[in-house]
């Protein structure tokens, strides 16, 4: 068998979906002028038409028809040469549809290869997300925001381009970075696109991660049932109602935590959370109300916690808390567990709040902070901005 | 003698009557004495004399149930499945396009393991607009989980309805069941047919019980979630389980109604007619059986050796049973009332399901000529039927024929 290297691009559907597929098709034809052979596809199941969930699509490329052709027949690449990550939220790991548990960003990573992230965080900080693992790998970040590029209306940022010409420096064997200019100046006709591949090949660099190191959750994981034990009639059987659950301190009982699906955890869904300010919570129910998943727990003061395992990160409850800067939404690549705030804030209130003023400082107005559009023109003035960061490198 | 002073109602109780009813009149009658919870009707021939019957035995006072007409044989379908995951018997049926119109809700209720029990009145499948009978209907859902039976009388038709709900019922089976009845001969020919006492039907047809699949505010379930390839080879392997079970089952409830009601139908799966000293035989379903055995006889006045073998259980098909049948032959004519375009041999569904049964559990493997007549509602004559035993004999003595061959058909 000849050479067989596969690429996968970890991304945010429905958001990242069109450019996932970009740079898939990136490599495959920029490969393909170095006459190697190769397709381009998205994992199906994965349902990325859904708002914000981890999806993947893969490059396959190969010397020869016969190896491609041996990469092609499994459903998709059990080990992978490179993975890229669009968002870096998405270092807290993937999980598509509860099929599996919680799976770590570089789970097809082979030893020894790179992960790359577009990020404006350094590597330390994205380690404190990212699992750790037995064997070791590269860790090479793209500086950049998370781009939206090639969806809808949506301008064209060279996300795709900066990729690829990381990826020529980080997997030489795949493409040089000529065979990417041939690609841009060929396929894409834009010269300019050309400089940033070029710009994001010379600037790119990686660190070591040595076994082990990186972020020490224990993985969400569980069994899926064979047939003779799975319910039949394709049902599921409800949750208990769930019921009232007792302060950390005070031990008094009360509230109401509804009982949730023990396979279906959120974490990866979510690219931010709702920051709750207890003291100044009016008690109003509104955020409870309106929370589409049934996320807010009653606490046993009556105020209202939001439940993480539970949270996909929408902000509805933000847009309707009465309170200023009650519910604030910030995002996930701050926080590092799931753990309850409002325990938190019942154990030491003045470290609660004093830990909430600096977090949700690094929230970002409203009116900016979304996974689409909030007013007209938003994108645009976000447009300079990204430039700014990439020309920084 | 004293019990001719009871009144009618109380009779009809304690006592078997016999009248002159039609086959949906006949399947109308077990839904009344099955007590059917809820019942959806729309209305295509020939199966709405099925849902006239029905909504007369309401009006009349004689059956208490939710009698729902739908607007369209979607939501007609739709309804009783859902009200069959919420602990509810339940009728329905349709004909020919109007039952194509459902297709939706068909596939799907298998799955959810709904034990709906429908009938079928068979037609042709439009355009043209046609209504006589062909059995491509019904057969649409041959693979997709369902059990299919086809009856010949009145008698079976009413009998067989309240076998059916007895083993769709079954928890080891738990889906959807279509009784098929030929339309215009079955469905709207009246026979003398023997009703059962409402007491004994009592006895042999217990409660349906949903368990802990029922849907209800008691039992908080929820119902066919999103799924993708992470379950639903599960799923598929849970439905054929129940083809798995469902031979043994059927022969369970048959034996039981045998009991109950001292009507013997022998064998559940097919029927044998003058076949013990026979050299060859025809195979067919549904009422063209009236004018084979006709045949048959007259046959056998000429002293050819000829006998008869009517399916009555399509699906699940016992495949072993049937073969060991008919490799007692020396050859096997199947008339087919349907098609199966572009199929092995170009034969019908019947045919290719009996030589598919015949090449796996048959070391002898008798010719096996394939007949499409009939269709469209066209009458099979008793000479049609001579015609084909000649061409199976010919097979017999090992002349070779055409394996598909189309009778009564203008050349």
């Amino acid at each position: 068998m000849g050479q067989l290297l596969a690429i996968e691009v970890i991304y945010r559907g429905v958001f990242q979906k069109t450019l996932a597929k970009n740079i898939t098709r990136g490599i495959v034809l920029a490969a393909h002028n170095e006459g190697k052979l190769g397709i381009s596809f998205g994992r199906y199941g994965d349902a990325p038409e859904r708002n914000g969930i981890p999806a993947k699509s893969f490059a396959i490329v190969a010397n020869d028809e016969q190896t491609l052709e041996a990469g092609m027949a499994q459903y998709e690449p059990k080990q992978v040469d490179l993975t890229v990550v669009l968002d870096d939220t998405l270092c807290k790991g993937t999980e598509s549809w509860a099929w599996y548990g919680l799976q770590p960003v570089h789970r097809a990573l082979k030893p020894g290869h790179t992960l790359i992230v577009i990020s404006l965080d350094d590597a330390p900080a994205l380690l404190k997300n990212i699992h750790r693992r037995e064997a070791p790998y590269k860790l090479g970040i793209v500086k950049g925001v998370t781009s939206f590029s090639g969806m809808w209306v949506y301008k064209d940022d060279h996300t795709d381009v900066r990729i690829l010409g990381a990826i020529a420096k980080a997997l030489p064997a795949l493409f040089s970075l000529e065979s990417v200019e041939q690609f841009i100046n060929e396929k894409l006709k834009n010269s300019l696109k050309v400089t940033s591949a070029r710009t994001a090949f010379e600037r790119f660099t990686t660190v070591d991660v040595r076994a082990g190191q990186g972020n020490p959750e224990d993985l969400f994981k569980f069994e899926l049932p064979g047939w003779e034990k799975m319910r039949d009639a394709v049902s599921i059987k409800g949750q208990p109602q769930g019921g009232p659950y007792a302060d950390p301190v005070t031990k008094e009982v009360g509230g109401f935590r509804p009982a949730r699906n023990e396979r279906f955890k959120k974490y990866s869904t979510r690219t931010q959370r709702p920051v709750v300010n207890f003291s100044t919570c009016t008690k109003c129910t509104l955020c409870w109300l309106d929370c589409p998943d049934g996320s807010f727990d009653v606490t046993p003061d009556g105020t209202y916690d939001a439940n993480l395992e539970s949270c996909c990160g929408c902000g509805i409850c933000e847009e309707v808390c009465p309170v200023k800067d009650c519910v604030t939404m910030v995002n996930e690549s701050e926080f590092h567990d799931n753990k309850s705030p409002w325990a938190e804030f019942r154990k030491d209130k003045d470290a609660y709040l004093k830990w909430l003023e600096t977090t949700i400082e690094k929230a970002e107005p409203i009116e900016k902070r979304s996974h689409g559009f909030r007013y007209r023109g938003q994108y645009q003035e976000q447009v300079p901005e990204a430039l700014a960061v990439a020309r920084k490198g | 003698m004293a019990t001719l002073t009871l009144p009618v109602e109380e009779r009809k109780k304690t006592q078997e009557q016999e009248a002159l009813i039609t086959g949906a009149e006949a399947i109308a009658i077990a839904c009344k004495l099955a007590n059917v919870d809820v019942v959806t009707a729309y209305p295509i021939r020939p199966y709405d004399t099925v849902m006239q019957y029905i909504s007369q035995l309401v009006a009349d006072g004689e059956m208490d149930c939710e009698y729902i007409v739908a607007e369209g044989e979607h939501s007609q379908f739709e309804i009783v499945k859902h009200a069959s995951i919420c602990g509810a018997r339940v009728f329905c049926g349709s004909s020919g396009v109007g039952w194509m119109y459902a297709m939706e809700a068909l596939t799907v209720s298998p799955a959810l393991r709904v034990p709906m029990v429908c009938m079928v009145g068979n037609r042709a499948l439009d355009d043209p607009g046609a209504f006589g009978v062909e059995h491509n209907d019904a057969l649409a859902v041959r693979d997709l989980g369902w059990l299919l039976t086809w009856v010949d009388s009145a008698q079976e038709a009413l009998d067989t309805a309240l076998i059916a709900y007895r083993v769709a019922e079954d928890r080891r089976i738990f889906v959807p069941l279509a009784i098929s009845c030929d339309g215009a001969f079955l469905t709207h020919s009246q026979a003398l047919v023997k009703i059962p006492a409402a007491e004994q039907v009592k006895k042999f047809l217990p409660r349906y019980d949903r368990g802990d699949l029922l849907l209800h505010p008691d039992n908080v379930i929820s119902v066919a979630p999103q799924a993708n390839e992470d379950w639903v080879m599960e799923i598929r392997r849970q439905n054929y389980k129940v083809t798995e079970v469902a031979c043994d089952v059927i022969r369970e409830v048959y034996a039981d109604f045998e009991r109950t009601f001292g009507r013997k139908y022998g064998n559940p799966f097919f029927e044998e007619y003058m076949t013990e000293d026979a050299e060859v035989v025809l195979l067919g379903m549904g009422t063209l059986s009236t004018p084979v055995k006709v045949a048959v006889r007259k046959l056998r006045e000429e002293g050819k050796k000829v006998g008869f073998v009517r399916l009555r259980w399509f699906r699940p098909f016992a495949g072993p049973e049937i073969a060991k049948c008919l490799e007692r032959f020396k050859a096997v004519g199947v008339i087919d009332r349907d098609f199966s375009f572009g199929s092995p041999d170009l034969s019908g569904v019947v045919a290719t399901e009996v030589r598919s049964a015949m090449y796996s559990s048959s070391s002898t493997r008798p010719p096996v000529i394939c007949f499409i007549g009939g269709l469209g509602g066209r009458e099979v004559t008793v000479p049609d039927v001579e015609t084909m035993t000649d061409v199976v004999f010919q097979a017999a003595k090992g002349k070779a024929q055409p394996l598909t061959q189309w009778i009564g058909l203008r050349g």
